[in-house]
């Protein structure tokens, strides 16, 4: 692992041969001073079927509403893993059952947003931005925490695995979006690098302006953080494997990391969904595994990780016509990590029979899911609460979950 | 006779709706600017980028005279381009029925390989045609409108058998519609194999007709037995029509036709999808079109405050696609989209009103639309000059096509689009590829297209993955 002082050395060394000003010195070395709580947001894209996720398989009506899809009781073959004596995982799902057991991993059912929508687009959008049913919400959510909450403003606070920068995580604190590490690095030699850096310091868009800025910052830090990485634990060969590797190198680094970002896509079960196999068991596979690898490698660091999943709407509570499921409503989130008081299924369950169905039709939300967020933000990443009304503008809480150890 | 008849009262109308804003004929070379400014922006919003010289070519023809050419592309010779092209691959024997109907489970099997490598090599192929003609053709704004439409009626290579019918979906739902009305376009788009099978209406079927249903499914499975669909499910994962799907009903009202917010309910949705049972695919050698009374569900709907009376057949769905394309949501909701996409990323509401009122006025004639926005002065307002990012596509061929190549090397183009994550026939969802800045830029986008500048234009590496081409 790289020390801080072999950064500010080898990072010094950089800046006098590239002639920087002390000023971005101090700033960056302000980066590096190492570990801080973290956040690590997933978002399954496409709305998975939570009720397929974490299966209520206590409800009858759940087994009378999915003849061909629903995932058969704990103790039939191939069923559920029982969590408690009404939810059970997916059967594909084991993977996270010892984070269960060791009571890290906790499951908020019946959550979602307060907006109607069944859009994915929508919903993405309002689950992002952290404001639902407002669209003219510039930023994301964990972008805004990064505002509120910001001591400094290097870039490698906020970074996600992905091509394109996340709604979540879009707004004017600085923030990275990357596929992985080694490929974050201008070629041509230190000649076209800065040639190219002159150029974009001269830009007139603020936004390539800014952006190029923070990218040359942070590939000056990433450099040192040393290549190959060998993780301590097998990730699925997956995008989604390989994005949350890319965060646990980073995160173990300890170059400031407080946000990360991945997205796990794939979740728009129409046609075939499949129960205990088929599309959806692939999909929880790839994604159990992945957040296990992730929590085993990220070791020790995991006494200051949280890993929070989520996931647009949920899916209608009967099946389709198809054997899929079409657009829903309420949805299951994953809270891993060692400040989470796991082993729990927390919020009401509002049950699936017709009358106690949202718009007759799919599971309701007892639980909105900024008091998820908020819950994270202010008892994991301690922020004020003066701070939480700034990232999710225009929210009360109605409740306290008590997700996290005091 | 009688069509421009049709089309000389469309255009009045137009003029009729536009009077008081502008009272000259759209066109009429004074009221488009031809100074180089003006004309490198047209260049860079209209076309995939300017070539070498082509600002003073365009600026002696007179840019109102290039822009009536390319409004009315049939004039244009593009066989130059044309020949660059690389054939589509054949499609193999294979998808011939009596051939699979003969065949062992093991030679089926090697059978659907084939199919399936078919598929990916056609849509392989199809995405070199397109950049190679994205850089060379004549015709640009239709290329450009081709990817416009396309990315807006989107379907995704990568779901199952999609990608076998993308090279059909293209030339034939959208390529030839995208300079008429966009009610055909709609319909091309809803009877395309393409759009069925990616958003899931081929298996939607009327709930209560579940007799019915079942025959026609066996019916259906019987065929596939034996007969080649291009790619048959195994038969364990085969999907029954038991009822409504309601897939491809949201996303032609969310995205197609009104928008998001255009005014439907939830039982819209359902209404709509009712209306479209039975609208599904020839299990045959092409998977054609096919309207299958036996799923249709004849009950009375009521679609956006319509009825739609008891007992019809295909023309219920006809009648939504009337329904929603004259929807006035529909003509507001394509303006902003095109204006998005040719003028700012926060589409200026004027110039918007101005392009859905031509919308309306012309019931959709999508030359006319087009027309209207790019003689709008607005179109080319200081404010709007290199106001937006280049989205990966365009920064890509806008690079090429600045060197002036005679010649380019589609597979590598088309691997820096896949490395910017915008490859041809590969957006998932079906919203298409965003077309605004915050989508791109972001800190491992800008050091990849340096990368891709430095080595797919490594004579003007500096100049193209530089700030100010990244802008246009």
């Amino acid at each position: 692992m790289t020390s801080r002082r072999f950064f500010l050395k080898s990072g010094a060394m950089t800046m006098l041969s590239l002639g920087f000003a002390p000023s971005f010195l101090a700033r960056t070395a302000a980066a590096a001073s190492g570990r801080r709580r973290l956040l690590i947001a997933i978002f399954q894209r496409g709305a998975v079927d939570g009720l397929n996720m974490i299966v209520p398989y206590g409800e009858a009506e759940y087994y009378r509403l999915r003849p061909t899809i629903g995932v058969p009781r704990p103790g039939s073959p191939d069923g559920a893993i029982a969590l408690d004596d009404f939810f059970g995982l997916h059967p594909r799902m084991g993977a996270l059952k010892p984070l269960w057991d060791n009571k890290s991993l906790a499951i908020v059912h019946a959550s979602g947003s307060p907006d109607r929508t069944r859009s994915h687009f929508d919903a993405q959008d309002y689950m992002e931005s952290g404001t639902p049913g407002v669209k003219s919400t510039r930023d994301g959510w964990l972008n805004r925490y990064l505002q509120v909450s910001g001591s400094d403003a290097s870039p490698l606070r906020g970074i996600a695995i992905a091509r394109q920068m996340p709604r979540s995580m879009q707004g004017r604190a600085p923030s990275l979006a990357f596929g992985g590490v080694d490929a974050f690095d201008v070629r041509g030699g230190m000649d076209s690098q800065r040639s190219f850096e002159q150029a974009f310091e001269q830009a007139d868009n603020p936004l390539l302006r800014g952006t190029a800025k923070d990218a040359f910052e942070a590939m000056r830090t990433l450099r040192t953080i040393g290549t190959p990485y060998r993780p301590t634990a097998d990730y699925p060969r997956s995008p989604f494997g390989q994005a949350l590797q890319e965060i646990a190198r980073v995160a173990k680094a300890d170059i400031g990391l407080e946000v990360a970002f991945a997205e796990s896509s794939n979740w728009d079960h129409h046609v075939n969904e499949g129960s205990t196999q088929g599309q959806i068991a692939q999909r929880l596979d790839d994604l159990a595994s992945g957040l296990a690898a992730l929590a085993t490698d990220l070791g020790e660091r995991m006494s200051d990780t949280v890993i929070l999943t989520m996931s647009e709407f949920g899916r209608a509570a009967a099946e389709n016509g198809n054997r899929g499921t079409d657009h829903g409503h309420g949805n299951a989130m994953l809270i891993v990590g060692g400040p989470v008081k796991g082993g729990r299924v927390y919020g009401k369950w509002p049950g699936l029979k017709a009358d106690q169905r949202f718009e007759g039709r799919d599971l309701a939300i007892t639980t909105d899911f900024r008091d998820v967020f908020s819950e994270i933000v202010t008892a994991h990443l301690a922020l004020t609460k003066d701070g939480i009304s700034r990232v999710l503008p225009g929210y009360a809480a109605s409740q306290t979950l008590g997700l996290i150890r005091a | 006779m009688r069509a421009d008849f049709r089309r000389a009262i469309a255009l009045l109308t137009v003029l009729v709706a536009l009077a008081g804003l502008q009272n000259r004929a759209p066109l009429a070379a004074a009221d488009i600017p031809n100074d180089t400014g003006a004309i490198e922006h047209a260049l860079n919003r209209l076309t995939f980028g300017p070539r070498p010289g082509q600002v003073e070519e365009v600026q002696k023809l007179g840019l109102a005279r290039w822009l009536d050419r390319q409004l009315n592309p049939s004039s244009i010779d593009d066989s130059a381009a044309l020949a660059k092209l690389t054939p589509l691959p054949q499609e193999p024997e294979v998808t011939d029925r009596r051939a699979l109907r003969n065949a062992s489970e093991q030679e089926r099997m090697q059978m659907q390989r084939q199919v399936r490598q078919y598929g990916r090599q056609s849509v392989q192929a199809l995405a070199a045609q397109k950049v190679t003609r994205a850089v060379f053709s004549e015709r640009q704004l239709e290329e450009v409108l081709v990817d416009f439409w396309f990315n807006h009626f989107n379907v995704f290579a990568g779901k199952g058998r999609t990608s076998s019918f993308i090279p059909d979906y293209e030339r034939e739902a959208i390529r030839p519609h995208v300079w008429g009305s966009f009610r055909e376009l709609l319909g091309a788009t809803a009877k395309s194999p393409a759009m069925l099978f990616y958003l899931d209406n081929w298996l939607s079927a009327d709930p209560k007709a579940a007799e019915q249903v079942q025959r026609a499914a066996n019916r259906l499975r019987g065929r596939r037995g034996g007969a080649g669909s291009n790619m048959p499910p195994p038969a364990q994962q085969a999907p029954r029509r038991n009822g409504l799907n309601e897939n491809y009903a949201r996303e032609l009202m969310e995205l197609h036709t009104l928008g998001v917010d255009g005014g439907y309910t939830q039982q819209d949705i359902i209404e709509v999808a009712r209306a479209l049972t039975g609208w599904t695919l020839d299990n045959g050698r092409n998977g054609d079109f096919r309207f299958m009374p036996a799923l249709h569900d004849r009950g009375e709907k009521k679609v956006l405050g319509h009825i739609i009376r008891a007992g019809g057949g295909i023309d219920d769905g006809e009648r939504v696609l009337d329904i929603v394309a004259e929807h006035p949501s529909t003509a507001k909701h394509i303006a902003t989209k095109l204006v998005r996409r040719f003028v700012n990323d926060e589409p200026p509401p004027a110039l918007v009103a101005k392009v859905a009122a031509t919308f309306t006025a012309t019931k959709g004639d999508l030359r006319e639309v087009v027309r209207t926005l790019v003689t709008a002065p607005e179109f080319y307002a200081t404010e709007n000059r290199n106001a937006k990012v280049k989205t990966p596509l365009v920064f890509v061929v806008s690079g090429v096509r600045a060197t002036g190549r005679e010649s380019v090397q589609p597979r590598q183009m088309l691997n820096a689009l896949q490395q910017l994550g915008m490859m041809p026939y590969m957006c998932q969802p079906p919203t298409g590829y965003d077309d605004t800045a915050d989508t791109w830029v972001s800190a491992g986008a800008l050091v990849t297209r340096m990368n891709i500048a430095q080595q797919l234009t490594p004579t003007r590496a500096a100049q193209i993955g530089g700030p100010d081409f990244q802008r246009y």
